[in-house]
């Protein structure tokens, strides 16, 4: 089986996040790391593998920085067999729909060695958090899509996973090739052993240009944007409100007054 | 003025509130035009429900060829839609459904997408919270039919009389779309409380709860509020995934957020930061939710809750 799991660099979402003059996500004063929810995509990918016990290969692929590397490293060090990395200045900028063009012609050319059975990604990016570009991916690459997995269930090209959807909670089933979507209840990620970490400096990491994906700068990056962001604006930080302790049992009632000053009680 | 499509939210035909935010919201863009995508027997009735919050059109699309299977088929039908009528803008709910079939739109029609949208001005600028809540975005469609899903409480609904003109739409669905396939579906339990993502008040427990949720449920009633939870609460097993707030669950905007035992990380706050007002009980004077009330109790929740269940029942007499 072939699998191709994608994963995101982004900035840290613990650290102080901001954005550039214009209005683009800073992604090089902020350290930046995998994103968490996409190490559930890997670790998915690396189940499926073992589970398979074949001669299943697991391709890590990003697109992205420079530093976008340190994603794909992570996911070799979690125990991915090949890495891809997608970069180039004119990426810069790129909107879901044009990074879901560079995501999907870099999965063409990954298929042209190799059909691609397997297509995962995490639910959500978590500097973005639009969680759309696995189905972007999949109308793209016109394929199945199953997304916002939390159990997944192979048998040979058979993938049947259960969601929790919008009002129901659903079985999906569909067949080989396709684009899976895993949520963060799926299982938890594995940590990198050492032996992943030294094993990960030997594996094969490729690095890919527009060029090589035949996809034209003009179609990507901030001036092919089909969207443009044209204020961003910190938060007022909530001005500090009273805190009472509870000690001598008053605490409910100065609640209750406070909710009834609000008028909701 | 040029018809704005908005996608109908709705369960079996019953209509979900937020149709009508959107219907509000449509009505700044142009003349608004609901979609149905349902069971075409159920169309009259949708559209009277949809006709009194402004609908001038009501397209009845039937899903005997949709329902089946995951998203794609949904994008199709609005794609031949969104053709038919070159709308000036696209209104989907923020759902996670109505996020993907946004986005298999916008590729099948080369449109700009914007999601997650809490406002939308008449001009089609759209505001957005990110990063946890921290910065706010305004943004355009730049190219493109502008597609824009809304989140839930994002504009009051107006009732408004349209002409309501129902008219049925036969989508042509491809083979290729109808491969990811819904094998069994089990409709979520009511719980007599309002939706987390609608209600005007949420109370959330967490690891304080120590896995006892009975006096959180007890406050959310004498509130008239929906229960939600952290994701502490949700790992430990005590309530199910979908009572979830934050990054990777809910995101709720409520008029008053109720956290308790809950201690704030940066996950957490992603998914309620910008309820109006915010309360917390707490046994950590420490905990970082504390820096985001607007009023806060240190103490511990099996005891300041049930007092604070009693008083509110008591003063609402």
């Amino acid at each position: 089986m072939n699998i191709v799991v994608c994963v995101k660099y982004v900035p840290d979402a613990t650290a102080d996040r901001q954005f550039e003059s214009d209005n683009t996500v800073d992604r090089v004063g902020v350290d930046g790391l995998l994103s968490e929810l996409d190490e559930y995509a890997v670790e998915q990918a690396l189940q499926l593998k073992e589970k398979a016990g074949d001669d299943t290969v697991v391709t890590a692929l990003c697109v992205g920085p420079e530093k976008g590397v340190d994603a794909v490293r992570k996911a070799l060090q979690m125990g991915a067999d090949k890495g891809v990395h997608v970069v180039d200045d004119a990426i810069a900028g790129s909107d879901a729909a044009a990074t879901s063009l560079v995501l999907a012609k870099a999965i063409e050319k990954a298929g042209a060695e190799g059909k691609v059975d397997l297509v995962v990604c995490g639910m959500a990016s978590t500097d973005g958090v639009m969680g759309i570009l696995p189905a972007m991916l999949a109308e793209r690459l016109d394929l199945p899509q199953v997304t916002l997995a939390s159990v997944i269930e192979t048998q040979g090209d058979q993938v049947r996973v259960k969601r929790d959807g919008d009002t129901a909670t659903e079985v999906i089933g569909a067949t080989m090739p396709l684009v899976l979507s895993v949520t963060d209840q799926s299982g938890e990620a594995r940590y990198p052993s050492f032996k992943g970490i030294m094993a990960a400096k030997k594996k094969p990491l490729e690095t890919w240009s527009l060029g090589d994906l035949g996809v034209d700068a003009g179609q990507v990056g901030l001036g092919a944007a089909w969207t443009a962001v044209e204020d961003t604006t910190a938060r007022p930080p909530r001005t500090a409100g009273e805190i009472v302790k509870d000690e001598d049992g008053s605490g409910a009632s100065a609640l209750a007054d406070f909710l009834a000053s609000k008028k909701f009680i | 003025m040029s018809e704005v499509l908005v996608l109908i939210d709705h369960v079996d035909g019953a209509v979900r509130k937020p149709t009508y935010e959107l219907l509000t919201i449509a009505k700044r863009l142009g003349e608004p035009s609901a979609v149905f995508i349902g069971s075409s027997s159920q169309g009259a009735e949708v559209a009277e429900k949809v006709k009194a919050y402004g609908a001038e059109k009501v397209y009845v699309v039937d899903d005997a060829q949709i329902k089946g299977y995951l998203v794609a088929p949904k994008a199709e039908a609005l794609q031949q839609l969104a053709e038919k009528t070159s709308p000036a803008a696209i209104l989907i709910p923020s759902t996670s459904e109505g996020k993907e079939v946004a986005a298999r739109l916008s590729i099948k029609i080369s449109s700009g997408l914007i999601t997650d949208a809490v406002d939308v001005e008449a001009d089609g600028s759209a505001t957005q919270s990110v990063f946890a809540g921290n910065f706010t975005l305004k943004g355009k469609v730049t190219h493109g039919t502008p597609i824009i899903t809304v989140k839930p409480n994002s504009a009051a609904p107006e009732q408004a009389e349209g002409a309501g003109a129902v008219e049925e739409f036969a989508a042509t669905i491809s083979d290729s779309a109808k491969k990811a396939q819904i094998v069994a579906s089990q409709p979520r339990k009511s719980t007599g409380r309002p939706e987390l993502t609608e209600a005007a008040i949420v109370v959330a427990g967490g690891r304080g709860t120590g896995g006892n949720f009975e006096s959180v449920e007890g406050l959310a009633d004498a509130l008239g509020g929906a229960v939600g939870a952290s994701r502490a609460a949700v790992d430990s097993g005590w309530i199910p995934h979908t009572f979830q707030i934050g990054q990777t669950g809910k995101t709720v905007s409520p008029q008053l957020y109720v956290a308790t035992g809950i201690s704030g990380a940066i996950q957490h706050r992603a998914g309620m930061q910008t309820s109006k007002t915010i309360v917390a009980v707490n046994k950590d004077e420490e905990a970082p939710i504390f820096e985001l009330v607007d009023f806060g109790v240190v103490g511990d929740l099996h005891t300041v809750l049930p007092a604070l269940t009693e008083e509110v029942t008591k003063r609402k007499g």
